[in-house]
């Protein structure tokens, strides 16, 4: 242990400082401790990695996307077209797709991880919580391959026997349940990604909920309220942290390449029936990128790389807006 | 709180001062790592070879490297297989001293390379078609023409008149074709579209052989195992896979009709045969198509795949212990393929890829018997 005599300065050295000549010491921490300075250094270095980081993969992708950016240009986000013989590329099938096939799995997912999570902190006994916890925490570390070869000899033949020819027959008249029946395709895609983004949301939500004061339910409890409008007061309460949580499953959604390359069919078109076959920015690189060799069809595959980072940001941005507008609204509500 | 202004002022300082050792411990991190990996590793007598490509071959390349550092723990040569793609561009940047690919080089990419490069072909493989059909037992035949026309999505039923007529006396179910084909860039789907391209003019104009194309119809599997898996699991599907793995998985395949009129079932030895036929039209550099050959027994979509090396080697040791290691592997290693499903190079083309080996130098010398 060190003794902290002489590195703790005396208030007025402290103030006298600005005249004398610059210490490091001093100026790595305004408290004076060289255990702290170095402390704080470590740490910002460790956050100044990740800006880094960002920032080479933004630069690389740039780069190496030049080609594809000054031969397409802005055509590139609005053309289907993708044929690697001729050397044409578009990327808006694939957007379609990945935006699709993410939001149709928060549409599955967000409704049962919620109830998951509900569940296992206001209702279950705790001999049940306990080993569901369990479970749902491994679900979240299975592989996505996993998930994948499920998805073709499991997930697929299920979908294509049991659910997709009851969807058509009742709600054929929508374009969404329109075409042959396959059981590969875009609901596929968005029914595994929700499988594989459950457990992560519900984790999330859980400790979310768990963290909110027994205080708030005893003084719903208090007031007359019921179960379900206490479970109401602590969803209002996790509001911010759940929303954490669902973007959390989002941006897992969006990047997951393997088990959604299994079950989407691969194709670039863009179709409004979800039984139809699509394709994702992520697996179109992953599928692609090996045995590409001419300069413009590895440029145009970078580019993805680089539109796909830009989607993340934007719809990352764009919840954390709605979280902000959402949650803004209901504090001020409450207050009044 | 007791923070002032001066204290803000300095917290920019410090912000800066942070910013610049971080960035310089980084710097010297950096350099530090570059100095070492550029260091020679001093490793005695054993040579130290890298090779990367196409992962087609790679089982057989594994058990010759296997096999091979048995007789010769001198040499230590490990192989990645990346994909052809990857391998071609490693062999041009010459990151590694041997690549591969499922199909030849084309003149662009050659000339992209900072040397000579030599095509030596090691084995032969081959693509078949898969299907899913329950209510038929024996092995479906197909017209070159047909199976053209089912993945451009022109014949549609699987009770297509064409599809009948090669097919006498088959009962074909009256049900829509699901067509599967590979989302991944593979050589497997470079020669089974270079071979549509060949028999079908309307398949040359459209779609186009390569890698990657623009299918006409169909879903996508990535791999091998997920057209298969596909097929498997879905009724009234046709697709296509590498004949190695159709053999282990013990796929239904189905027969070709070739350039002179016979129906051929894959096999290893029409496969050869295939390369056999092709002969006459084999140019001096062994850059050849092999698919739609000629002959009666040649099944009509077969290819090579290669081992890319520079004709002029930088370093005479690790020259010498390439070449003799490609040397033993096409004609002592020739007899592991057979048990891995790949089809041994016709003896005509041995002669010619060791006269390709022997014609590999380093400083002028010629390597083999040296």
């Amino acid at each position: 242990m060190q003794n902290p005599q002489p590195t703790m300065p005396t208030p007025a050295s402290a103030y006298g400082a600005r005249a004398r000549v610059w210490n490091w010491r001093r100026a790595l921490s305004p408290t004076g401790n060289t255990g702290d300075a170095v402390f704080r250094a470590v740490l910002f270095g460790c956050a100044l990695m990740v800006l880094l980081l960002v920032a080479a993969m933004i630069a690389a992708m740039a780069a190496n996307s030049r080609l594809s950016l000054r031969e397409f240009g802005f055509g590139f986000l609005t053309s289907s077209e993708w044929n690697p013989v001729t050397g044409r590329f578009g990327a808006l099938p694939f957007i379609y797709g990945t935006i699709v096939s993410s939001l149709l799995a928060l549409l599955v997912s967000v409704p049962v991880s919620l109830g998951v999570a509900v569940f296992l902190v206001e209702q279950a006994p705790r001999r049940l919580s306990r080993p569901i916890t369990f479970l749902v925490e491994l679900l979240a570390a299975i592989p996505s391959v996993v998930y994948g070869l499920w998805g073709i000899f499991v997930l697929a033949p299920v979908l294509r026997q049991y659910v997709e020819p009851p969807l058509q027959k009742w709600f054929g008249w929508l374009p969404f349940f329109q075409g042959p029946i396959t059981g590969i395709g875009l609901l596929t895609g968005g029914i595994i990604l929700a499988i594989m983004i459950t457990p992560i949301i519900s984790a999330v939500v859980r400790d979310v909920l768990a963290a909110v004061p027994v205080t708030q339910r005893e003084a719903a409890l208090a007031l007359g309220a019921t179960r379900w409008e206490t479970t109401r007061v602590v969803l209002a309460n996790g509001a911010p942290g759940i929303a954490g949580a669902i973007i959390l499953g989002l941006g897992r959604a969006i990047g997951e390449t393997m088990a959604v390359t299994m079950v989407i069919g691969n194709r670039a078109q863009i179709s409004a029936s979800l039984f139809e076959p699509s394709y994702t920015i992520a697996s179109v690189i992953a599928n692609e990128f090996t045995e590409a060799s001419e300069a413009i069809y590895l440029s145009a595959l970078v580019e993805l790389g680089l539109i796909l980072f830009l989607v993340t940001f934007i719809i990352n941005a764009a919840a954390r807006l709605l979280v902000w507008s959402v949650t803004r609204a209901t504090s001020g509500a409450a207050r009044t | 709180m007791f923070r002032t202004h001066q204290t803000t002022r300095r917290r920019g300082n410090v912000a800066l001062a942070t910013i610049l050792a971080v960035g310089l411990a980084f710097l010297s991190a950096c350099s530090g790592e570059r100095a070492d990996s550029t260091t020679p590793g001093a490793s005695g007598d054993t040579v130290r070879l890298q090779g990367a490509g196409a992962t087609f071959p790679n089982p057989l390349y594994q058990k010759w490297l296997s096999e091979y550092g048995k007789i010769n723990p001198q040499a230590r040569i490990d192989y990645q297989s990346i994909g052809s793609g990857g391998g071609i561009q490693q062999i041009q940047s010459q990151t590694v001293d041997f690549g591969a690919s499922d199909t030849p080089l084309t003149n662009e990419d050659l000339e992209k390379a900072p040397g000579e490069l030599v095509h030596i072909p090691t084995v032969l493989g081959a693509v078949v078609i898969t299907y899913n059909l329950q209510s038929v037992a024996q092995p479906l035949r197909f017209s070159p023409d047909v199976v053209a026309d089912i993945f451009l999505g022109k014949i549609k039923r699987w009770d297509d008149a064409r599809i009948q007529a090669d097919n006498p006396g088959v009962g074909l179910p009256a049900t829509d074709i699901s067509v599967v084909h590979r989302s991944d860039g593979s050589g497997t789907t470079a020669v089974f579209t270079d071979y549509l391209a060949k028999v079908s003019p309307e398949w040359k104009t459209k779609p186009g052989a390569g890698k990657s194309i623009d299918w006409p119809v169909g879903i996508g599997g990535k791999g091998n195992e997920g057209v298969s898996g596909q097929v498997k699991n879905t009724p009234n599907t046709i697709g296509y896979v590498e004949l190695a793995y159709a053999v282990q998985t013990k796929l239904p395949v189905a027969l070709i009709k070739n350039k002179s009129g016979n129906f051929v079932e894959p096999s290893l030895d029409a496969v050869t045969a295939a390369a056999a036929e092709s002969l006459p039209t084999t140019p001096e550099d062994l850059r050849v198509s092999i698919t739609d050959a000629a002959g009666a027994n040649a099944y009509p979509i077969s290819s090579y795949t290669y081992i890319l090396v520079y004709k002029e080697q930088k370093d005479a040791a690790k020259g010498k212990a390439l070449v003799d290691f490609l040397w033993w592997s096409i004609h002592e290693g020739e007899r592991f393929a057979r048990d891995l499903q790949y089809a041994p190079l016709p003896a005509e083309i041995v002669e010619r890829a060791s006269a390709k080996l022997n014609s590999i130098t380093a400083g002028g010398k010629t390597l083999r018997g040296a």
